[in-house]
Formats: C-alpha cells, sequence, structure tokens
C-alpha cells in the first residue's frame, strides 16, 4: 500500500507512462491499419461511392497542434518550476532538463521534426536508470521529484498536441508542489505564485491555438484569475477542516537535510550542529523575558552510555503533567517549532503543563504523538524554580549504570573523591573544581578521542566541547555513585528587539547535567559554565576564542552588524509568517476559531462556517458583477433606460435595429414622440459612434431620457 | 446506446426552443456548462495535491491546492461569461453544390465593453473553429457542412460553445435558425450538351454575352442587365438607359431538356442537367431549362443560372 501511494503521490510516475502508453498504442493501431491495407485494398478500404468514408473522416477529430508561441511559454514556465529544485537534484539532471528543455524550444522555433521515438524511449530509461543510480532506489521524497522532473522533461520532447500540452502544465503543477515540501519561506511562496500564473497563461495558450493573442491579454486576465482566487482560497485555508496527517507512511526520505538535535550524543555531535545558523524554534514570552542564564531549553534526556556515546532511554510518555513542586513563579510562552523531523518539543526546565496531541516523559521531555515536520506552534507553562519528587528503583539503577570496563583512570578519581568526602554535593563541587582549576579550554575544534574517550579528555586533551564537559562530569558522578544524566537542548537564544521574541538557532545546542540529590531531587549542574561562563550568560560567540568558524548569524561582532540587524528585521516578518500561516495546523486552527467566540468547534462547525462564508462571498460577487453588467458606460446606459420605456409601451427594439431603424419605426407608429425620440436618437448616435465624449452631452441626454414619457 | 441517450437529452432540453429567425441574444437559462475531460483529469490532479498536503501536513500545499480549487471555480464563471448575453445573427450562406462544403457565415456580436475570447460554433460531431470577438464588436464564425443531398440544407441545431480560459471546462448552448443553405445538384455526367434547335421561339436573333461581335442596336434597359453593356456614350443623349444588342448567328440557344435524358434515374439526370447548365453558362450560350412542371425561358448570365440550378435543387 505505502510503495503504491509513494508512486501515486510522484504523479509523473503515472502521468507520463500511461499517456505515453496511449500514444505508442495509437501508433502501433495505425500500423495495422496500413499493413492491412497494403495487404488486402479490397477489403479492408470502404467503397469510395458510398458516403461512408466521408462521414468518418468528419467524425473523427483531428489531433489538435499546439502552437509554436504556447509551447515555448509552456518549455518557460516548466524551466521557472524545476530550477529551484537545481541544488536538490543529482548533478547531471537539472542541467540535462534545462538543455532538453532548449532542444525542443529550438525545435518549435524553427520547425524541426521531433526526435524519433526510440531515442524518447532510450532517454527515458537513461534517465530512471540514472535515477537509481544516484539515490540507489526510486521510492521516497527526493528521487520521486527527480524522476518526476526526468519524465517532465521526456514527455517535452514527444509533446506535439493540446493534450500533451495540458499534460505537461500538470506535471507543472505537480512540480510546484514538489518545490512546497522543500522550502515553505516567504521568497519561495512569492517565486511559485508568479510561476502558477505563468503557468495559466500557458494553460490559456495551450487552449487557445487560432487567434493572435498576444501574450499581454492572458496575463492580464491570469493575473486577474489569481487575484480574484485569493479570497476564496484564504477562507479555505482558514475554514477548510484540517485532518492530521499522515494518512499513509511516508518514505523514509520525507524530511531528510533538517539539521537539529538527535538522540544520541558524543564527541562532536553538538559542536558540529554549533556550525549552522538556521533556526530552531523562536519563543513569545507572554510575560518578561528570563535572563538568559535562566533559559535551558529542554530536549532528549540521555541516560545510556557506552564509554562514548550516551543515548536515549524509551520511556513511555504519560498524558498528564509529570508532578513537582514548584519554587518560583510560573512563566508562559509560546514555541514555534521549525520542522525537525523528531517528536521531542523543546520546553524551558521544567515544563508542567502539556501540548495537544503530546506527552511527558518521567525525564520531564514533553513528546509528541508523531514527529514535528511542519512549523509547529504550542503553549507550554514552565517553572524556573523547581524541585523535583522521588527516585524510582529502577531510575537510580540506570542513573548509575556505567559500562564496565571503560575510563578506567576516570573511575579510579571518582572513587578517590568519594573516599574523600561522600555527601553528593561535595562530589559536585569536586568535579567543577576541577574543570575550573586545571587548564581546562572551551573550544570548537577539540582533538580526537579514542574509545575511552573520558579519559582522554580529563588528563590528556583538557580541550573540549559542552559535550565533553557534559559528558565527563555525568560519568564522574556515576562512577562516585551520584545518579546523573545528561540534558541536550538548547541554552540562551538571541533576543529580537523588533519583534519582542526569541530567536533560538542551531548555533545555540548546548549539553549539561543533572544528578539527583536526596533533598532537592533533580538539580541542573551545567559544568561548562565552570569552564567558560560567559557561553551561558552571553552566548557561544562571547565564550569561544576561535570565532572564525561560527555561522554568520551567530556572531556578534561589529563586522556587517547591520546586515545582521537587517536579517533580525526579516526574522519579524518570518515569525508572523510562521506563526500565522505555517503553524496553521488542525490544532491551530481550533485554537484560532475558538478564540473568535465560536467555542469549541469540530469539523461539522467548520463546514457550515466555511460553507456560510463562501456563500456570503459569492452573494457580494453575484451583486457585484450584476452591477457591473449593466454598462458601465453612461450613453449606453441612457439608451438601454430609453428602450425599457418604449418597450413598456409595445414598442420593442429588435436585437437586429440600429438606433435609426428603431426610432424611425417608433415615430411611425406614435408620430406624437417624433420630437424627443428623434433628440435622443441624435444625441445618442453621436455620443456612442462620434469621435468625441463631451461630458455635457451626456447629461442632455441623461437628462433627455429622464424626461421622456412614452 | 449513449449517442442516442445524448440525443434525447438535447431534444428535451431545447424542446421549448423553436428555430429562430431573428438574431438570438444568449440569455442564462439556456447556457450549460460542464467539465472536460482536462476538467475532470484537474479535479482528480487536486486531489493528489490535496492528498500530498495532508500527508506531508504541508501548510503552503493546503494554500496551493485551494488556491487551484478557487481558480477552477472562477473559470468557471469565466466560461459562463464568455456566452452570456453574445448575440447571434442568422447566417449568411453561400449556395453550394452536392460534394462540396456550405460554408455558414454566423456574425457574433459583443454588446459588452470587455473581449470575449475563444467562442466557436460546432455542428454535429465536427471539429469547432474558435473566433474571438472584440469589445462592442462583431466577428464572424464560419461552420463548414459538408453538402450531401440537394436541396434545402437546414443544418438544424447548432452548438456554441467556449472552453475559455482553461480548458478544464465547456460552456455550450444550442441555437437553431430558420435560415438555409440551398444545395444544387451535383454537376455530372458525360453527355454532351443538345444540339440547338434552330426553329425555337425568338427565332435567329438572340442577345448574347460580350463574346459576340455582331453589335445589332440598342433596347431599354431591364433589371438584370449586365453594366458592361450599358450604352454609356448613348446615355448622356437619351432619357432612358439604352443597353448594346449583340447577335450571334452561329450559337443558337439551347433547351436543355428533361426529356432529351431518356430514361435515367431521377439524380442522374438532374446531375446531368446541372452540369449542362454550367457547361453553357461558360460557352456564353443562351439556354432555357425544362422540366415536368417548369419551364425556365432561354436567358443568360448570373441570375438566368442562379434560377436554373435553383429550379434543379428544389426539383
Amino acid at each position: 500500500m505505502t510503495k503504491i501511494w509513494v508512486y501515486a503521490q510522484y504523479g509523473v510516475s503515472f502521468l507520463w507512462p500511461v499517456d505515453s502508453l496511449a500514444h505508442t498504442l495509437k501508433a502501433l493501431e495505425n500500423l495495422m491499419r496500413f499493413w492491412k491495407q497494403q495487404h488486402n485494398p479490397l477489403a479492408s478500404r470502404p467503397s469510395p461511392s458510398t458516403g461512408e468514408e466521408r462521414v468518418k473522416v468528419c467524425a473523427q477529430t483531428p489531433v489538435e497542434l499546439l502552437t509554436s508561441t504556447a509551447l515555448i511559454w509552456v518549455i518557460l514556465t516548466l524551466t521557472l518550476a524545476v530550477a529551484p529544485h537545481t541544488n536538490e537534484l543529482p548533478v547531471w539532471l537539472a542541467p540535462a532538463f534545462f538543455i532538453i528543455a532548449a532542444w525542443r524550444g529550438g525545435i518549435a522555433i524553427w520547425q524541426q521534426p521531433l526526435p524519433p521515438r526510440w531515442l524518447l524511449l532510450m532517454l527515458a530509461l537513461l534517465a530512471t536508470a540514472g535515477v537509481l543510480v544516484s539515490y540507489k532506489t526510486l521510492l521516497g521524497r527526493d528521487p520521486g521529484v527527480a524522476l518526476l522532473t526526468a519524465m517532465t522533461a521526456c514527455k517535452l520532447l514527444e509533446t506535439r498536441g493540446l493534450r500533451d500540452g495540458v499534460v505537461l502544465v500538470f506535471l507543472g503543477y505537480l512540480l510546484v508542489m514538489s518545490n512546497l515540501l522543500y522550502s515553505q519561506e516567504i521568497p519561495m511562496v512569492a517565486y511559485l505564485l508568479a510561476v502558477v500564473t505563468l503557468m495559466l497563461v500557458s494553460q490559456m495558450l495551450i487552449h487557445r491555438q487560432h487567434a493572435g493573442l498576444t501574450a499581454l491579454a492572458p496575463l492580464r486576465l491570469a493575473g486577474k484569475m489569481v487575484l480574484v482566487a485569493i479570497p476564496v482560497m484564504l477562507v479555505l485555508f482558514v475554514l477548510f477542516p484540517r485532518i492530521p496527517g499522515p494518512l499513509w507512511g511516508l518514505p523514509k526520505d520525507a524530511y531528510k537535510g533538517r539539521t537539529g538535535l538527535s538522540d544520541e550524543m558524543e564527541p562532536g555531535t553538538i559542536s558540529q550542529l554549533i556550525q549552522s545558523d538556521e533556526v530552531a524554534f523562536r519563543v513569545r514570552f507572554t510575560g518578561a523575558m528570563p535572563s538568559p542564564k535562566q533559559l535551558y531549553w529542554r530536549g532528549p534526556v540521555l541516560w545510556g552510555f557506552d564509554g562514548r556515546r550516551w543515548t536515549r532511554r524509551d520511556e513511555l510518555p504519560s498524558q498528564t503533567p509529570v508532578p513537582f513542586t514548584p519554587e518560583g513563579p510560573a512563566l508562559d510562552y509560546a514555541v514555534l517549532l521549525e520542522p525537525s523531523n523528531q517528536r521531542w518539543l523543546l520546553a524551558l526546565d521544567l515544563p508542567a503543563s502539556l501540548p495537544p496531541r503530546a506527552g511527558m516523559t518521567r525525564s520531564f521531555q514533553l513528546l509528541r504523538e508523531r514527529p514535528v515536520n511542519e512549523v509547529y506552534r504550542y503553549e507550554v507553562r514552565s517553572y524556573l524554580q523547581y524541585r523535583t519528587g522521588e527516585l524510582t528503583s529502577s531510575e537510580r539503577f540506570l542513573g548509575l549504570r556505567l559500562p564496565s570496563k571503560s575510563n578506567p583512570r576516570a573511575r579510579e578519581l571518582a572513587e578517590e573523591w568519594r573516599a574523600r568526602d561522600p555527601r553528593p554535593e561535595s562530589l559536585v563541587n569536586a568535579a567543577l573544581a576541577l574543570f575550573r582549576e586545571q587548564s581546562f579550554y572551551y573550544t570548537l575544534t577539540p582533538p580526537l578521542l579514542g574509545f575511552h574517550s573520558i579519559d582522554e579528555f580529563l588528563f590528556r586533551t583538557r580541550e573540549g566541547f559542552c559535550e565533553h564537559y557534559a559528558s565527563a562530569f555525568v560519568f564522574l558522578m556515576r562512577a562516585a555513585g551520584v545518579p546523573a544524566r545528561v540534558i541536550t537542548g538548547y541554552q540562551g537564544g538571541e533576543r529580537n528587539e523588533m519583534g519582542e521574541y526569541l530567536i533560538v538557532r542551531q548555533s545555540d545546542a548546548h549539553a549539561w547535567a543533572e544528578v539527583w540529590l536526596e533533598d532537592r531531587g533533580w538539580v541542573r549542574i551545567d559544568p561548562t559554565a565552570a569552564v567558560s561562563p560567559n557561553r551561558i550568560q552571553q552566548g557561544i560567540y562571547a565564550a569561544l576564542a576561535d570565532t572564525g568558524t561560527l555561522p554568520f548569524l551567530a556572531r556578534r561582532d561589529g563586522h556587517y552588524a547591520w546586515l545582521r540587524q537587517l536579517a533580525l528585521s526579516w526574522d519579524v516578518l518570518n515569525i508572523r509568517w510562521n506563526e500565522w500561516v505555517l503553524a496553521y495546523g488542525p490544532d491551530r486552527q481550533k485554537e484560532f476559531l475558538s478564540g473568535l467566540g465560536f467555542g469549541t468547534v469540530d469539523w461539522r462547525g467548520m463546514t457550515i462556517a466555511m460553507v456560510a462564508t463562501l456563500s456570503s462571498l459569492g452573494v457580494i460577487f453575484i451583486t457585484l458583477r450584476w452591477r457591473s453588467r449593466r454598462s458601465r458606460d453612461p450613453v449606453v446606459r441612457a439608451w438601454q433606460q430609453f428602450c425599457h420605456r418604449l418597450a413598456q409601451h409595445g414598442l420593442a427594439r429588435g436585437l437586429h435595429e440600429g438606433p435609426l431603424d428603431f426610432t424611425e419605426r417608433v415615430i411611425a407608429q406614435r408620430p406624437e414622440l417624433a420630437k424627443p425620440v428623434r433628440e435622443i436618437a441624435r444625441l445618442y448616435i453621436a455620443l456612442r459612434y462620434g469621435p468625441v465624449h463631451p461630458s455635457m452631452a451626456v447629461r442632455q441626454l441623461q437628462r433627455q431620457v429622464r424626461r421622456f414619457r412614452a | 446506446m449513449f449517442t442516442a441517450l445524448r440525443q434525447r437529452f438535447e431534444a428535451w432540453v431545447t424542446r421549448g426552443q423553436r428555430p429562430a429567425r431573428d438574431p438570438v441574444r444568449l440569455e442564462r437559462r439556456r447556457i450549460y456548462i460542464l467539465p472536460t475531460r482536462y476538467g475532470y483529469a484537474f479535479a482528480a490532479l487536486l486531489f493528489v495535491l490535496f492528498l500530498w498536503s495532508i500527508n506531508y501536513s504541508n501548510s503552503m500545499g493546503f494554500a496551493f491546492t485551494f488556491l487551484l480549487v478557487a481558480i477552477a471555480h472562477n473559470s468557471m464563471w469565466q466560461a459562463h461569461d464568455t456566452l452570456l448575453g453574445l448575440i447571434i445573427h442568422p447566417a449568411d450562406v453561400e449556395p453550394t453544390f452536392v460534394g462540396q462544403d456550405a460554408q455558414l457565415r454566423f456574425r457574433l456580436e459583443n454588446p459588452d465593453p470587455e473581449p470575449r475570447y475563444g467562442i466557436a460554433l460546432q455542428w454535429r460531431d465536427q471539429p469547432p473553429s474558435y473566433v474571438d470577438v472584440p469589445p462592442s464588436g462583431a466577428a464572424v464564425a464560419t461552420l463548414t457542412i459538408p453538402a450531401t443531398q440537394r436541396g434545402w440544407l437546414r443544418p438544424g441545431r447548432i452548438r456554441i460553445l467556449t472552453r475559455f480560459p482553461l480548458g478544464l471546462l465547456q460552456s455550450w448552448s444550442w441555437i437553431e435558425f430558420e435560415s438555409a443553405a440551398l444545395v444544387y445538384p451535383q454537376p455530372r455526367g458525360q453527355r454532351p450538351l443538345p444540339a440547338a434547335l434552330p426553329n425555337s421561339a425568338g427565332g435567329g436573333l438572340h442577345e448574347v454575352g460580350p463574346g459576340s461581335e455582331d453589335y445589332a442596336g440598342f433596347r431599354p434597359y431591364a433589371p438584370g442587365d449586365s453594366p458592361r453593356r450599358i450604352a454609356w456614350k448613348a446615355a448622356g443623349r437619351n432619357e432612358q438607359l439604352l443597353v448594346k444588342r449583340f447577335t450571334d448567328q452561329a450559337r443558337p440557344e439551347l433547351w436543355l431538356d428533361w426529356a432529351l435524358l431518356g430514361d435515367d434515374p431521377v439524380e442522374a439526370r438532374l446531375a446531368q442537367l446541372c452540369q449542362w447548365v454550367l457547361k453553357a453558362e461558360t460557352e456564353s450560350r443562351r439556354y432555357g431549362l425544362q422540366l415536368p412542371g417548369v419551364r425556365i425561358p432561354p436567358g443568360q448570365g448570373d441570375m438566368h443560372r442562379r434560377r436554373c440550378l435553383e429550379a434543379l435543387a428544389l426539383f
């Protein structure tokens, strides 16, 4: 089922072969007929004397050919639709598409014959093989788009008639859609809207084979169609009941290429993420924004350790928030999470409420039912000061577990500390003092570590990034008998003064530790803060000496500050776009409609609202149309009024009667009306068919008609 | 089966309509609209796009799908408006011969200040031919109908249609006019022109075409005379117009007689007579036509030829 669906959604895979098959069958049929006629001329040819053959010829509709203008428009718009894919497609495909498009354009301009069918078939096979070699599969989003592009190119080369043109335009719509799977940002959407408008022009030109309509008129018409369609589109967008997807399994690579946290951590994981200045999420606070050092955005909680790599534990999320004791004021905020293809939702330590369709694990991690693959907005309440509850026995077991034979020297050190002072608080302080007082360095480019990564880091290299410190700290605590775990997430963020919200980028990714203390529960300890307090208070840029490797938007130096300022203004627009447009899914829709005062709205309510709004739009539209149907020209309107008045007295104007014939007839029947009728006719003819329109004369005509009594 | 159903439907829909004599204005209640096969394919495409949007939770995908829905809906109105209010004038027809195509030229008038694009007339299942009608103007749409039978060719119900703007929907209406095309018999037959009768009515002195050279004085002008034969110089001297007379003693007038064709079948006789008429005319002969019940006295020229052919067509 999934496979069929994957094929079906890439349209191509069906549209082209089916169409091509139809072509081939027809060609075969013609060949057969020809062969039959050659070998048995008497049997199959109808005798010329009976009119039968003639009727047959008439009944058969000939192939309506595409004009070269229409074809060139189609080629142009398809090229524009493929262009944004250039980076995602295999290297050879986009240039191949452009070459074939140019080739077909040349054929259209210089009226050359189309390439033979065998060449086309070979190209199609070659393209499929190419996609297969490039991706090792034909299933999936990327191979699907590649196949769509390749088959569109092949279809171009066999395009001859009207139907081929229509298939091409439909493929074009699919290409536009496929672009939206990669980017829904404002510039892309604006670009695609322009492409759709041009595609409408192509579609108009395809169906208008005859007259010498210049490109300008359809362009105007298409622009008008899009403008008129936008209100209806908005109503549908807001009110059409949304179904939470996906309906079927998606291909594995459906959301490939998303950077972000993963549910594993080993040396290098986070420092790699730091290289990206992509936005991870944005946050709007209901009240005042807390200070940067309080902003610990909780992501995956890692329990398992194999000596080098930390892994997440599969915990069953509960449908209610996990209880803890708040010790400070509540903080409410809304998070706009960018697609991450992961289930976790980020929240400040510690979250106390649940967004819809999400649960919370005992490690205070928010998990959604399905991965976040759209811009997702959710509201959370957090308490920055807290005290957590009891530790279960399994948690104690997991929080102390270490691989038996790894990192012996670190183990030794921890045993030593424990022998000196077994209180957990002093063990924590001992570890932090180690980082603070010995010569540890905070760097983005630490030396590589081997299997005993903790030992090597603690006793040899002493250069590391937050994951090194968190990992070493938790290891030491566990070895010393204090339950501990690694938390990954983000720390801090950039405040956008223009829109009063916080931007958290991938470059704010961070890892820290939590230890369990008997009387306080889980307590956050950030060993990085011991090494580099600046990282926590001022962000990554202030903490690093080698800032050259940081991405542009994560820097805070004076170079191109205006450009960063510009980027921030642009980001204000983006957060609005994300909040109101991209995050508008099933949940947001319900929230929005309830917010309008409709109470809880289900799909029935939405359907009713949608139908009602559309009908009222329709009524407005029809009224406007009716008004504009009554001719806009005051001269014509006055004349129509005059004719109407005469028609009420049995003197209706025939459609074939011009104004002169008509008035003559009226005068013949009603001689007493001769004077006003003549005058009106004279004015009307002068105004309607004469060269100038003096407004005084128009008013005179209107006055005459008003006074006229039949 | 399907065709029969469709014909019955058409008959039912147009049951109240009489063939029109005057120009017809297309009103709302006689304009129909249905998707074309591309329209159905487009609907399927929209469905795929919709499922695609759901599956990827793609917000802009929904917006794009809804935009196309709105555009398709808008194109429905446009297809309807393209026909609404259009005025169709009865056809202007030239007579044709059996075996040729009759050309019916309909004038389409647009009373509105907006142009109307892509309007076509269609007769039965023949491919439609499209025209654009300029704002507050008119255009001529030509309907080509093969003439298969002599006599009056009534095209019957004609479909006026448009697929403007996107080809997704077709709006159409049926119109029927009283006007008909006259179809002459097919000029066919191997027989030579019949021999002239030397002592037929009118003696030996007949007017003939401009090819003959024997000038024989003037006679008063009568309607139907060729302007080339009017004696313009003499007109200046006289009260009335005079026409030059020519005689051709060597080429006496012909009688194209039904009876000459013996036992041939009726249509073959008419075809032969038709061919004779055309031949006599090109050879600039004076000829008369004799059919059972019809007798056209000898004459010559376009009007005469037309009169003879008409008699043959309607026999």
